[in-house]
């Protein structure tokens, strides 16, 4: 994915805990939302609603989005 | 009107982290206290009053919490509270710039069914990004009164107070509207509440049936653990099956699209942006500041900034106080003339003035240091660090919230463990203070500038001092590894932050949040430190020698012979077996027990020792001849590396319990971190031994 790219989140592949940790700050299915920063092998920063959030790469990794 | 005539009102305030819910309850209550724009940093709650017409107003500042989950620790503490203590009024606070996320919890509390006031903060925020609301109408479909505030500017206190005060007097009616989760899911709730009305009639009295079969359908962990009933539990993970089925996900997820959805439902009818959002301001600093490759030179610099300001401008006050101290001392003994048995004297001058004092005159130091972390705090790069360290610390099984306590206990252990409360994650954080006293402190520096002139080459100095920073570095690094691997296993926590927006710290929150952490700092000086100078003072100068066995000597020999025959002298003698292998005599075990009060005593224990007068200019060169004369080089290195490890002062014991509210943990600590200390000194004085001996 490259920073600047706005994608829509399908799943979130994870255990129940991320799962409703993320859900609960908005990261829900069919939500936009737009890499701001790729770590790479490192964290992200992705911009959600009208909110910054930084996720660990385990917790990105498990974010499927199209 | 008197106090015993006023009304009491119990409020709660609940929000999201970082949506101004501390400075809602400072503009309510008056009351100075911190405000972080970091996530997290209400652990318990906080409580404060206020007096508005006929009534007393108790206001609990709750946990900052995105929901009402039973897999966050504080939105279960902050459910908890709402549910049990069953304040009179919920006042949500919600942060209008990112209104959707923050409503969120308002549906839960919706689903609570418990009265609330909306407090719409930071809208002038809002406004000025050109989103407009229509709060009639929205209060209308939420069924919620809500109220505009600007707590940074005090605007809005009357009328929120108003708000809070109605909706305490009127009857309260039904909701006309519940947040409906579709055909499905509504369904599965038809089936599910009576059931919990027949077999769980407590708990639907408690929270309400609905309530309850809602948060058996999300699969709460908390909740399923009140069910007794085996027919209900089954009957329930046959519905949830069965909805996972047909939605190809869990349940929760669909309740939780069908919050937002009545949120932007909501929303859509009551609020218009006129302005495309952005955050152009902060994503530009955010382009820099979090930048792959100049992020870390970048954070690398503040850090170095932190680190120059608390030493450079901290070095003048601190020599003032020390001045202070001294003088004090001397001109006290001058006018308190010295007489035999006269212990309160010696009590005052030789035991709590420099114990008491050898603290306080860190406080600058203190105060510049948490000047700098709150300006980094309240301005929002916190985070951002956190960000940034993120990678390397997750090699060690931490994450990156936990570098900035390890950076401040190069300082202070103190502070630092102040600091790991940052650490939302109580394996993170208690791993994190375990290892900090290995992050070489400025105390310890005292020795190691003592000690290495007298054992090594002008060109040897700088890499040994070097080489001993990076060993604490190292060890602290392996022991978190094994300490995530052993005691404190369990996932790595997911690293999943909000970046609050940056913002221009304001003085009033910055001395607010500084003052609060050198008042700890001063409370500790005043008490703990107070009763181990005594302690110490006491295990130094009893039992007595007789008057007749040191007549004749010099006071400083009279000193030293006080030193020998006192607890500390006699128990630095009986250790002296135990430290033999280590390379270390009575008179170094004597020196590191009163080390274990405060490392910097190390220092001036051996001048005692040596009889060496602590007034006289060449003392610490007088001292070093003794020490060159009486160890080897070896033992000079093992001595510094054991001062390193081994056994936190006791002001870190005292914190560490006190963080942890665990005596164990502190022990756990002092225990671990000795053994590691001996069994490394002794490796290495056994090996160094060996080597040189070839």
């Amino acid at each position: 994915m490259e920073e600047g790219e706005t994608v829509s989140i399908v799943g979130i592949d994870g255990g129940r805990g991320l799962r409703s940790r993320l859900t609960t700050m908005g990261l829900l299915p069919k939500t936009r939302i737009k890499v701001v920063r790729n770590g790479k092998s490192g964290p992200f920063v992705i911009s959600v609603k009208n909110s910054k959030m930084a996720l660990g790469k385990g917790v990105a990794d498990k974010i499927v989005v199209s | 009107m008197t106090d015993s005539k006023l009304k009491k009102i119990t409020v709660a305030l609940a929000g999201n982290p970082n949506s101004g819910k501390t400075s809602v309850f400072n503009m309510l209550t008056g009351a100075r206290r911190h405000v972080a724009n970091y996530p997290g940093t209400t652990v318990e709650t906080v409580q404060g009053t206020c007096t508005h017409g006929d009534f007393r107003i108790v206001f609990v500042d709750l946990p900052g919490a995105y929901g009402l989950t039973a897999f966050s620790a504080e939105e279960l503490v902050a459910r908890n509270f709402i549910i049990d203590e069953k304040p009179d009024v919920i006042v949500n606070v919600i942060d209008t710039s990112n209104l959707e996320r923050n409503l969120y919890l308002t549906t839960q509390l919706i689903e609570l069914d418990v009265p609330i006031v909306l407090a719409f903060n930071m809208s002038d925020v809002a406004e000025q990004r050109g989103i407009v609301f229509d709060t009639d109408r929205l209060s209308e479909l939420l069924e919620t009164p809500i109220v505009r505030t600007v707590a940074s500017k005090t605007k809005g206190r009357i009328a929120l107070l108003d708000a809070i005060v109605a909706v305490t007097n009127a009857s309260r009616k039904p909701r006309t509207h519940r947040i409906t989760y579709g055909d499905e899911i509504e369904n599965t709730l038809h089936q599910i509440e009576p059931l919990v009305r027949s077999e769980q009639p407590a708990l639907a009295v408690k929270y309400g049936s609905h309530w309850v079969a809602l948060k058996l359908i999300e699969q709460d962990s908390d909740i399923i653990a009140k069910i007794k009933d085996s027919r209900l539990i089954d009957v329930v993970s046959n519905a949830v099956t069965k909805l996972k089925t047909i939605f190809r996900d869990d349940p929760e997820v669909i309740i939780a699209e069908r919050r937002y959805g009545f949120i932007s439902g909501a929303c859509q009818e009551s609020v218009k942006t006129t302005v495309e959002l952005t955050h152009t301001t902060s994503d530009l600093a955010d382009a820099v500041l979090t930048h792959r490759v100049f992020g870390l030179p970048i954070f690398l610099i503040m850090m170095y900034l932190v680190f120059y300001l608390t030493f450079s401008i901290a070095a003048y006050p601190m020599a003032w106080l020390e001045q202070f101290f001294s003088w004090l001392s001397v001109s006290l003994a001058s006018i308190w003339p010295a007489q035999a048995g006269n212990w309160l004297r010696s009590l005052i001058i030789d035991g709590v003035i420099p114990g008491v004092g050898g603290v306080l005159v860190f406080l600058p130091n203190i105060l510049i240091l948490f000047l700098a972390i709150a300006v980094l705090e309240d301005s929002g790069y916190m985070a951002r660090a956190a960000f940034i360290m993120d990678k390397l610390m997750h090699k060690i099984g931490l994450h990156g919230k936990s570098f900035i306590p390890m950076l401040i206990g190069f300082g202070c252990s103190v502070p630092a463990i102040m600091a790991t409360r940052i650490l939302e994650n109580k394996r993170n954080r208690l791993t994190t203070i375990m290892i900090l006293p290995l992050m070489s402190c400025g105390a310890r520096l005292t020795i190691y500038g003592l000690l290495i002139p007298a054992f090594f080459p002008p060109n040897w100095r700088g890499p040994v001092l070097w080489l001993i920073y990076l060993t604490g570095i190292v060890l602290a690094v392996i022991a978190a590894k094994v300490l995530r691997l052993t005691v404190f296993r369990g996932d790595t926590t997911d690293f999943v932050m909000e970046l609050p927006p940056y913002r221009v710290p304001t003085f009033k929150s910055l001395s607010a949040h500084t003052w609060m952490r050198c008042l700890m700092y001063l409370k500790k000086a005043g008490t703990v430190i107070l009763v181990f100078s005594i302690i110490l003072w006491a295990a130094m100068n009893y039992p007595r020698v007789s008057d007749q066995s040191v007549a004749g000597l010099s006071s400083d020999q009279i000193r030293q012979a006080q030193l020998a025959n006192s607890v500390i002298g006699r128990v630095g003698r009986a250790i002296e077996p135990v430290i033999k292998p280590l390379g270390f005599d009575w008179k170094i075990g004597t020196a590191l027990i009163g080390a274990t009060a405060a490392k910097e005593l190390f220092v001036s224990q051996l001048g005692i020792i040596y009889a060496v007068s602590s007034h006289d200019d060449s003392f610490t060169t007088t001292l070093r001849q003794h020490l060159q004369a009486d160890y080897s080089s070896l033992v000079g290195f093992c001595i510094m590396l054991f001062c390193l490890i081994s056994s936190p002062c006791l002001a870190t014991v005292a914190i560490t319990r006190s963080e942890t509210s665990s005596w164990f943990w502190a022990a756990f600590q002092f225990v671990s971190l000795t053994v590691l200390a001996y069994i490394i000194t002794f490796a290495v004085y056994q090996i160094g031994s060996f080597v040189i001996a070839l």
